[in-house]
């Protein structure tokens, strides 16, 4: 775990693409620049679809981490 | 290049329907436009008063097929429209219904679901989709 300042904490357990990344990007409207959010997923596409938002969208995927099924990842809004 | 995503949606089975509403939520999800051009069994299947019947899979689900997505479905897993309408909340998607499939169907605006935000030709079409990638469903 990170001492992050987490603004929005999204938990997208047990639901399918692309429900966690639509949670993501709208939890991301909702902050501001440089403003942290965290999502929990247990879809496992999702490691590649949050790489790939951030690319495509400017956004930093600040930290990211997997344990017992669950994936973790912190976006920093641009 | 141009961002727009348009899909041509045909078909009018549930798990199609979803398959075209996963593409639209996501390319909102990553910011880019989104178009629906509803034709046929699409159109049939985005009535007001039916939009949230079972419209059944594809023929190719088979027996095995159907048993997963019936699992699915009441694991929780969301419907068709719910992803839609998650897709228009957050993004820029906009659905038209094809002019001639309303005319086949003896349709008028009012007969969709609110989802749909108007009637178009196929020309119209076109032109909205710019120089964007069509994707048909």
């Amino acid at each position: 775990m990170s001492d992050l300042d987490i603004k929005v904490k999204v938990d997208a357990s047990g639901l399918s693409c692309p429900l966690p990344i639509l949670r993501a990007a709208q939890a991301m409207k909702s902050v501001q620049t440089g403003e942290l959010v965290e999502i929990v997923a247990t879809d496992p596409g999702s490691v590649k679809d949050f790489d790939a938002w951030a690319r495509s969208t400017g956004n930093a995927l600040v930290e990211q981490d997997a344990s017992g099924g669950k994936f973790r990842f912190v976006l920093r809004h641009k | 290049m141009d961002e727009t995503i348009s899909i041509v949606l045909f078909s009018g089975t549930d798990d199609k329907l979803n398959a075209a509403a996963v593409l639209a939520a996501g390319a909102a999800a990553l910011g880019r436009p989104v178009k629906i051009f509803l034709q046929y069994w699409a159109l049939d299947a985005f009535r007001a008063d039916r939009i949230e019947a079972d419209h059944g899979l594809a023929p190719e689900a088979g027996e095995a097929g159907r048993a997963a997505v019936a699992a699915a479905t009441k694991a929780g897993h969301a419907r068709w429209t719910d992803n839609l309408r998650a897709a228009k909340e957050l993004g820029e998607v906009d659905i038209q219904a094809c002019s001639a499939s309303m005319a086949i169907f003896k349709l008028k605006k009012e007969d969709l679901d609110p989802l749909v935000d108007g009637v178009e030709g196929v020309a119209a079409f076109y032109i909205n989709a710019g120089e964007g990638q069509i994707v048909f469903i």
